[in-house]
């Protein structure tokens, strides 16, 4: 009954099929694998104490993560709280003058290079041209070392959900009588503002997990602190630290707190899905 | 060109003459001269890519958007030369409302769309306000439907409800042009009759200019038909009478669906 050509699709069906399906099977397994080898060996560290003691000292019994904790809150929310209003007004920008001039080329291409830069020379570059001149390490200069990590990836994801909006849109708000800036403001950027959510809290996973940044500006404290001139406790080095440390009890923490991060980034992604899927632009 | 418009059709709105239009090297209008009369509705007719968006386009200067994109010759409207470079267009397209061929309501309340072109323009108190979007809701032949949910998002609402709502939108700033590009080939047929009656109704405060492909709205709806080919406009007069006793053999050809 079959064609033969009909047939021979077929089978380039189920074997594109099948390829994906191995695809994702390896992909998920190993995500799979991270997540459980993660609850097993943090699951011991995860009770009260992890969030109201703070990172115990060298051979004393238990403590918890709470100065580790609270400093990464601090720098991340001063980092998202810098780089969200630069990196949307950057992508604006980008989306309403890249087309024509050149400072717009010059800015997407620079942005495109620090979204692949590796982590550790922003943190380098933080340490030469602010802890060095300060000459102590500090929150601020944590937060400042991650926002260079986080504002190309809300300019870039600003930009590409900008060029979303059809042009018919814009020229719908022209042709009220509306000056650019309106039009870009009240309509462009309102249109797509679940993808512009979303490229924030994808830029906050980003910069939760980043460790080399902070190692050379935020250093470490051993207690607990929300000075921001100061060094800051964070998780990334709290884990880095502990985890190669010949304590139990540090080793312990160490997983708990990498449980603790992934789980948060793994929710902020879910929820940055969520939004998207509910908006997207017509 | 064959212009059979009796002076006895009122006073003209905006002139058009000697108008060229280029897209980039190519040219999209040639020598265009029109008269578009107050309080009538003029249509644009004729097979895709004919020119007739690109005549409206200019009427309210979208065309300054793109680069590229320039015309020349003078489209006079209260005394002055819409292309002429000092000209606002600001204030020129507040005064010369669009609409476009797909709705496109703003991501925001049914409110909101009607007031955002209020508030360009005028600062309202909030009672003044709500009357003006309740006005030109009820121009539109909206107001009964939407006047519950005027807290919801516009894009909630149906095509057909849409595109009355961004012609409300185009009628709150009282403007005293509005040009509508194809406004109902996105929509199905009871809508397109209630847009079709509508302009009817707006035809008493507004001068209309409207671009169609479907040759029975422009003889059901307009007054003045302008027949175009290739960038030219071969043949203007009165709907009647182009529809009926055409003078170019092109027009006829094209009328009775022997081309296009």
């Amino acid at each position: 009954m079959m064609n033969p050509v009909y047939r021979k699709r077929l089978r380039a069906h189920r074997i594109g099929i099948a390829l994906s399906v191995f695809a994702m099977a390896v992909g998920l397994f190993f995500l799979g694998w991270i997540l459980l080898t993660l609850l097993v060996k943090g699951v011991d560290a995860l009770h009260l104490r992890m969030f109201t003691e703070n990172t115990p000292a060298p051979g004393s019994e238990g403590g918890g993560l709470l100065n580790a904790i609270v400093g990464s809150l601090l720098m991340v929310g001063a980092s998202t709280a810098i780089s969200t209003p630069v990196g949307i007004l950057a992508g604006l920008y980008l989306a309403e003058y890249g087309a024509r001039s050149w400072l717009a080329r010059v800015t997407r291409f620079v942005t495109d290079i620090m979204l692949s830069a590796p982590s550790i020379a922003v943190g380098l570059f933080v340490y030469a041209v602010y802890v060095a001149n300060v000459k102590h390490f500090s929150g601020w200069a944590g937060a400042f070392s991650i926002s260079l990590i986080a504002i190309p990836v809300v300019v870039r994801t600003t930009d590409n959900m900008l060029k979303l909006v059809p042009d018919s849109l814009l020229e719908a708000a022209y042709s009220l009588g509306a000056p650019r800036w309106k039009v870009a403001g009240m309509v462009r950027l309102r249109a797509v503002r679940a993808g512009i959510v979303t490229g924030v809290l994808l830029a906050v996973a980003r910069i939760s997990g980043e460790t080399a940044p902070l190692l050379f500006t935020a250093l470490n404290n051993q207690f607990y602190s929300n000075d921001m001139n100061a060094p800051m406790a964070n998780l990334p080095v709290v884990i880095y630290q502990f985890a190669m440390s010949p304590y139990d009890n540090w080793r312990s923490l160490a997983w708990g707190g990498a449980l603790l991060i992934t789980f948060s980034v793994l929710g902020l992604n879910i929820l940055s899905r969520t939004l998207f899927s509910q908006k997207l632009p017509k | 060109m064959d212009n059979t418009i009796s002076p006895a059709a009122g006073k003209i709105t905006i002139k058009i003459s000697g108008l060229n239009f280029f897209y980039g090297a190519f040219q999209g209008l040639k020598h265009i001269d029109l008269d578009i009369h107050e309080k009538k509705v003029t249509a644009f007719i004729g097979p895709s890519g004919c020119g007739k968006s690109t005549l409206l386009r200019t009427l309210n200067r979208m065309y300054d958007l793109y680069p590229g994109q320039r015309a020349e010759g003078d489209i006079l409207y209260r005394g002055s030369n819409i292309l002429d470079p000092r000209q606002d267009v600001n204030m020129l397209r507040a005064r010369v409302g669009m609409v476009f061929q797909k709705p496109t309501p703003f991501p925001m309340s049914v409110y909101d769309n009607i007031a955002f072109g209020v508030r360009l323009y005028e600062s309202l108190s909030k009672g003044a306000l709500d009357e003006r979007v309740e006005w030109a809701l009820k121009k539109a032949a909206l107001w009964n439907e939407v006047k519950d949910k005027l807290n919801k998002s516009g894009l909630s609402l149906s095509g057909g409800q849409q595109q009355r709502l961004c012609i409300a939108r185009g009628v709150a700033v009282k403007p005293e042009v509005l040009l509508l590009d194809e406004p109902t080939s996105a929509l199905d047929p009871i809508s397109t009759a209630r847009i079709e009656e509508l302009i009817d109704e707006l035809k008493r405060d507004y001068t209309i200019v409207m671009v169609t492909h479907n040759m029975q709205q422009a003889a059901r709806c307009s007054d003045h038909t302008a027949y175009m080919y290739l960038g030219e406009l071969v043949e203007f007069g009165e709907t009647d009478r182009i529809f009926m006793n055409p003078l170019r053999k092109e027009t006829q050809d094209y009328i009775t669906g022997r081309f296009g």
